[in-house]
């Protein structure tokens, strides 16, 4: 007897993912494709890419969209939702792209409370670029443009979004979590089900800010990066919900 | 016909000659108006140029004008070079304690606007005291046309003032007259 | 319809919202601000977007957004403004985008002034952005011409799936002229984008607006296609004004607001006898060479008035070739030059030449 017990999401095209072995992006892309198969949503949604290594993300998902200028998906998000406020829009945004060159736009969207979604993947370096220092990249850590280290005098600080946005009132859903567990691919599939949740409710913007590992830039293999962000990213980024006005599913 | 409004910041030139331009295109005129803008409008001279004309009005620039109006000392001596030959130059006497350079070869208006329009209980309608004296001289456009330009003009809240206004317009054009 | 007196950046947004344009999204600059706060009061009223933006650079996104749904959409802003629009305005370009774009230009370059120039010129007809695109460009020179061109600009951008510019100056934003506005459009009348829009996958394959392929062959094609589409509006949408030059010996080129202080140049010099006729190009992209050209046959020489060191001279230059001499006369800055002003340099380059 056969029994089915997993099938591709519907929200996936079914192109085979272009991502290095070990890097985070295909799960990520998975659990969006799930949720918004669980919202019945697909048909309704838009996707907008980012700059970065996610910018085939419009390829991956079976849904309508753009790539977005670097750092402007929510500027972006914010054009088609205030143009056709009956779909859904979310963005996909690595760590240069949220954080570094499109800070202005995620501050502004989030506040203006846009009823969009951000998915954020913050694997603390520039992928495809290949391998330069993000504004999240660790204290210490080395990468080709930082190659004695990040060095706080020098490159300033990690920038830790979720702190800086969770004051913003527009914000219906933000929160941190990580993939490199089964457990935690489950916790964050529930973050994302709730930033989608914010938006189809009408509450306002929603952001979940992934952990995410990135062996071929860090330069180890695949099961060392899933170590190496437990204990190097979690005392840096404590994961955690720090804002939910969406409330506990019926 | 050239026109151009000149005073400081706050004494309505701007209105004066918008006033002028609406009253120009309901007698099926061809206007523009055109404002001096910049910084310099917050507390310092302000000024426009109107022209009203029968024919396409190409250049909204002017170099002359067939009519100056100096609300204050800087605007007179400013613009008192302008004057086409004959033209007209009117001065709110309320404000211009002296005499202007060029004055021979002008028609010169003194008007008391502030005084004017401080008698009509009003002193913001100076403005329109003096926009009353300019057609007065010149009968560039009715004073029907102005009275409808008015009713254009100030609408909502600000349609309390029309009458006053109206009262202005009709001092100003006595005032020209008998001059 | 009833004429009204309004400023030419008021004009340009009420002619936009007749245009079927709902959406509108600016960030305040000098000397256009009145376009956004028009906009702001009058949006709502028929049941549109306003939204004021954190900056241009995210303006233009937002227009890029909105656009990718089919939906008109619009910005106005100032030339640093513009300045800051360019990625985005490339992208669109690209992406094959409608949109419009206003830039109420003002001196410069750098921070410059706030005062009427027409130094964007370059900027706009010659790219601006990274990478091979065109916009279309409109010049209006009046009030009323601004009004018409804002609702053309919306139906060229919509028909060739093109960002359109409307390349005004402080001076034409700040006038008051009277003008007639068309009746509003009726929104179901607008074009249908449903071919390519996004508007969700339902029932047939996902819809992809991208200005991006990493394969150089792909992406050859798509300039390809973008260099097949600007010569169709090369071919279709040349639009020029003359004044008087049937039996003209001496050509003014000029566009915008100095094209219509020109035509008071043009009257002074035909009152002293002299054959003075103007040319004035409406679209300065696609640029009118063909008929410019044409007249370079019959005139003596060409005489181009700008408010910049000489950038639609360079088109003019292309037009005219060595045919007939051309002189060259321009304020910058800021400074818009007086009909008597260029009379005066015109005639003395006039006698220069009889020398």
């Amino acid at each position: 007897m056969k029994k089915l017990l997993y099938k591709m999401p519907e929200s996936l095209s079914g192109k085979e993912f272009t991502y290095c072995p070990g890097c985070h992006h295909g799960i990520i892309h998975r659990l969006i494709a799930e949720v918004v198969d669980e919202l019945g949503i697909r048909e309704k949604t838009l996707v907008v890419a980012p700059i970065g290594c996610s910018v085939f993300a419009y390829q991956f998902f079976n849904m309508d969209g753009t790539i977005a200028a670097h750092g402007r998906a929510p500027a972006v998000a914010t054009g088609m939702k205030r143009a056709r406020p009956d779909l859904y829009v979310f963005t996909y945004q690595g760590d240069g792209d949220l954080a570094a060159i499109g800070t202005a736009e995620i501050m502004h969207a989030a506040n203006r409370g846009e009823k969009i979604t951000t998915i954020f993947v913050n694997n603390a370096i520039y992928g495809m670029t290949g391998g330069q220092m993000a504004p999240t990249t660790l204290l210490g850590m080395k990468t080709t443009t930082t190659p004695y280290g990040r060095s706080a005098e020098n490159d300033g600080y990690p920038m830790h979004m979720c702190e800086f946005l969770k004051e913003a009132k527009g914000i219906a859903y933000l929160a941190r979590t990580k993939v490199n567990t089964p457990q935690d691919v489950e916790k964050t599939k529930k973050a994302i089900k709730k930033a989608f949740l914010a938006q189809v409710k009408g509450i306002g913007f929603g952001l979940v800010e992934v952990l995410s590992t990135c062996p071929t830039n860090w330069g180890i293999d695949p099961i060392s990066a899933n170590k190496w962000l437990e204990e190097h990213m979690i005392p840096e980024y404590p994961l955690g919900v720090f804002i939910d006005k969406v409330g506990d599913e019926k | 016909m050239r026109f151009i409004f000149a005073g400081f910041g706050g004494q309505g030139v701007m209105l004066m000659g918008q006033i002028l331009a609406y009253a120009g295109m309901i007698e099926g005129k061809n206007v523009t108006w055109m404002p001096s803008y910049g910084p310099e409008m917050r507390g310092g001279t302000a000024n426009c140029t109107v022209v009203v004309s029968d024919d396409q009005v190409a250049s909204p620039v002017v170099d002359k004008a067939e009519v100056v109006v100096a609300m204050n000392i800087p605007s007179m001596l400013k613009f008192q070079d302008y004057i086409t030959e004959n033209g007209y130059f009117f001065l709110n006497k309320s404000v211009i304690d002296r005499e202007p350079d060029r004055k021979d070869d002008v028609k010169i208006y003194k008007i008391q606007c502030n005084e004017i329009a401080d008698e009509l209980g009003n002193l913001k309608v100076a403005n329109m005291v003096m926009l009353g004296a300019v057609i007065g001289a010149t009968n560039i456009v009715s004073k029907e046309s102005v009275f409808k330009a008015l009713e254009k003009k100030l609408t909502g809240k600000k349609s309390e003032l029309i009458e006053i206004n109206k009262k202005a317009i009709e001092e100003g054009i006595r005032k020209a007259r008998e001059q | 319809m009833e004429k009204v007196m309004v400023k030419g950046t008021e004009a340009i947004g009420e002619a936009a919202i007749r245009a079927g344009c709902r959406h509108f999204f600016g960030y305040p600059i000098t000397p256009q601000s009145e376009l956004p706060e028009y906009m702001s009061k009058r949006l709502p009223e028929v049941g549109g977007v306003f939204l004021q933006t954190e900056s241009e650079v995210a303006t233009v996104n937002m227009l890029y957004g909105a656009a990718c749904t089919g939906t008109r959409v619009m910005t106005s802003t100032s030339s640093p403004g513009f300045s800051l629009m360019m990625e985005g305005v490339s992208y669109m370009a690209c992406a094959q985008l409608p949109a419009v774009f206003v830039n109420v230009v003002r001196g410069g370059p750098g921070l410059g002034d706030i005062q009427p120039a027409q130094g964007d010129y370059w900027q706009a007809t010659k790219g601006g952005g990274h990478g091979d695109y065109k916009l279309i460009v409109l010049a209006p020179s009046t009030v009323q011409e601004a009004v018409d061109l804002t609702v053309l600009a919306f139906d060229l951008a919509d028909k060739y799936r093109t960002p359109a510019l409307i390349l005004a100056d402080g001076l034409l934003g700040q006038m008051m002229e009277p003008v007639e506005f068309p009746e509003f459009r009726d929104l179901e009348t607008l074009p249908d984008h449903s071919s390519w829009a996004l508007t969700g996958a339902n029932g047939r394959k996902p819809h992809i607006v991208t200005s991006f392929d990493i394969d150089p062959y792909v992406l050859e094609k798509m300039n390809l296609e973008l260099v097949e589409k600007y010569k169709e509006i090369e071919k279709n949408e040349v639009r020029w004004e003359e004044f008087k030059t049937e039996d003209a010996e001496i050509i003014i080129t000029a566009f915008g607001t100095v094209g219509r202080i020109a035509k008071s140049v043009v009257e002074m010099a035909r009152k002293d006898g002299l054959k003075i006729g103007l040319f004035r190009p409406i679209t300065v992209w696609p640029f009118p060479y063909k008929p410019l050209e044409e007249l370079a046959e019959k005139v003596e020489m060409f005489f181009d008035v700008e408010m910049n060191m000489g950038q639609m001279l360079e088109d003019v230059r292309l037009a005219v070739k060595d045919k007939k001499p051309i002189a060259f006369y321009s304020r910058m800055g800021g400074v818009v030059p007086t009909p008597n002003e260029i009379y005066e340099a015109l005639k003395k380059e006039i006698g220069r030449r009889v020398k």
